[in-house]
């Protein structure tokens, strides 16, 4: 068998094993939600399908497949169909340059468990990690927002238009700071390659989330944005937009955007892992065990954007574009300037520069932006500052 | 020409990007004309991966898929839904618009034909692998030789700004 086609069919292992692993993790996430939330608001949650109620999701998903695919008779023939495919197909492509483990040695080949990832075969057959890595992510992640706009524009319907400018909006201008934020560990790693990433942070013999904890605050923050989530799931808001841009939408179609938005929250939690926590490293180096460590790291973003969606109000329109445009954006700026002059003056002590930075820059901007949010739009009435430092009738004025 | 995988891949990404582009031009649903365009420019990142200049097609897919067709989409679905005004593509000045459309093709056939009779094989069966690392390769050469035309890209932009600025600002009389 030519190396070609030894290496195309374990590439396609590869990718099979990884989309299932992906596509498994969507179940998984609407029981661990439904559960975690229940928690949170002192119910039980599902607890009749199957043990602890986890064969609550396959019976939701066999619900919403009987339903009647309805098609209102004023939408667009040609998109209505085919926006959720173009909410979906993005969020799908997006998981290949993401690595969920390292080098593997079979016999005379080896390649990194990674779906554009590295590969060696005999005879010098090598195929490198694909340069652009990050960037075509994050280009992936970009196009989710064509879905949205278009489901909201076919739908004929002012509700799912409002939810799709919204979303719109929301999506680029979170686009921004997520992309800035990324920047100060991969000038931290000097690549785009996601694998480089994971090895300059052994290398560096501490995590990312330590030197960038600014980065690591407002890539959580613009990624919850990025993908919709509560607190910042406006495009949805069921109380003003019953849904926003997919009211009209009904049995796969409507389930294949719950798809999307869980396999984005999935990219955007493996994105954090890789580029803040280390990625699949962890105590040791044995391979077959670092898919292992990556998915327990997976799993702690999964329950904390769980935890925020049990925990925070809905913000409003005026304070998500105030988030990001006017504290996200600009902090991402400086925190990138700071790294870069760091690494340009101090590369020895780099990492004890840039943690002793981050820290004195959350803080201000910690303080700072509640007290300047506080007045212009009020969002941390609950935040320090703002409870010290503003009278009582500032408080309630709201 | 032979068959091989690159050329089959880069015929069907040209076909696509080709018949998306008379899409866009052909099309009278001026929202279906600016979807066919993000096809287009996926095609193009596709044509830029052929080359093997993978930054420069996830650039492409960035900022041309994920932020200018995305933008258009906006004004349209705006001006379209929100305003109640039809907007329909329709092709005036069809002279005109000829006129420019031969000088543009006149212009890129004269550099290709300039470039092939120096000798250059531009179209070879296989592009060049790099050597050093791309992106190193693409930073330098904004840093140095090509630090004007780049800052002088952002202030262009960075005018463009102002100027939404100013236009969308509310008049205080």
């Amino acid at each position: 068998m030519p190396e070609i086609v030894i290496f195309l069919l374990i590439k396609l292992v590869m990718t099979i094993v990884i989309f299932a692993l992906w596509m498994t993790m969507v179940p998984f996430m609407i029981w661990l939600e439904r559960k975690v939330i229940a928690d949170i608001q002192i119910r039980i949650g599902p607890n009749r399908v199957g043990p602890f109620g986890l064969l609550q999701p396959i019976a939701d998903a066999l619900k919403l497949i009987m339903k009647e695919d309805i098609t209102p008779a004023k939408a667009d023939k040609l998109i209505y169909p085919i926006a959720p495919a173009l909410l979906m197909v993005p969020a799908l492509l997006a998981i290949a340059v993401i690595p969920i483990g390292g080098m593997v040695t079979i016999g005379e080949r080896s390649f990194t468990l990674q779906i554009m990832g590295e590969y060696r075969g005999p005879n010098g057959f090598f195929v490198p990690e694909l340069d652009a890595g990050i960037l075509l992510s994050l280009a992936l992640s970009s196009l989710g927002v064509y879905g949205v706009v278009l489901a909201g524009w076919s739908s004929a319907n002012k509700y799912s238009l409002l939810g799709g400018m919204r979303s719109s909006a929301q999506m680029l201008s979170y686009e921004l700071p997520l992309g800035v934020a990324l920047v100060g560990p991969l000038l931290l790693a000097s690549s785009l390659r996601l694998n480089e990433v994971v090895n300059a942070q052994s290398n560096f013999g501490i995590w990312f989330i330590i030197p960038q904890f600014v980065g690591f605050i407002i890539f959580l923050m613009s990624g919850t944005a990025e993908v919709n989530r509560a607190p910042f799931d406006l495009p949805e808001a069921e109380q003003e937009l019953i849904g926003g841009y997919h009211t009209e939408y009904s049995s796969f179609r409507f389930a294949m955007f719950f798809m999307a938005e869980y396999l984005n929250m999935v990219t955007i939690s493996a994105l954090a892992v890789t580029f803040f926590l280390g990625g699949y490293r962890l105590f040791t180096d044995i391979v077959w065990l670092q898919p292992i460590w990556f998915a327990l790291k997976l799993m702690l973003f999964l329950y904390l954007f769980v935890w925020i969606r049990g925990t925070w109000p809905r913000v409003r329109y005026d304070q998500l574009m105030a988030l990001g445009w006017k504290v996200s954006l600009p902090l991402a700026l400086v925190n990138l300037a700071i790294t870069a002059i760091v690494l340009a003056y101090v590369p020895k002590r780099a990492v004890l520069v840039l943690t002793i930075t981050s820290i004195v820059l959350i803080t201000i901007a910690y303080y700072g932006s509640s007290y300047n949010i506080r007045r212009s739009t009020d969002m941390t009435a609950r935040s320090g500052y703002a409870r010290r430092h503003l009278p009582e009738s500032e408080e309630t004025r709201i | 020409m032979e068959i091989t995988g690159y050329n089959v891949a880069f015929i069907a990404i040209a076909a696509m990007t080709v018949t998306s582009a008379i899409f866009v031009v052909t099309l009278p649903n001026i929202l279906r004309s600016a979807l066919f365009l993000m096809f287009t420019f996926i095609g193009v990142a596709g044509l830029y991966v052929l080359a093997n200049a993978e930054i420069l097609a996830a650039m492409q897919l960035l900022i041309y898929v994920g932020a200018i067709t995305v933008l258009i989409l906006f004004a349209i679905v705006l001006t379209q839904q929100l305003m109640g005004a039809r907007i329909t593509q329709t092709s005036r000045n069809i002279v005109l618009g000829g006129v420019a459309a031969i000088a543009v093709f006149a212009f890129i056939a004269t550099t290709f034909v300039s470039h092939f009779s120096k000798g250059s094989d531009m179209i070879a069966a296989q592009p060049a692998v790099p050597t050093s690392d791309p992106l190193l390769m693409i930073a330098k050469m904004l840093i140095q030789p090509y630090v004007l035309p780049f800052e002088l890209a952002s202030f262009i932009l960075l005018v463009a700004m102002v100027g939404a600025i100013v236009i969308a600002k509310e008049d205080k009389d």
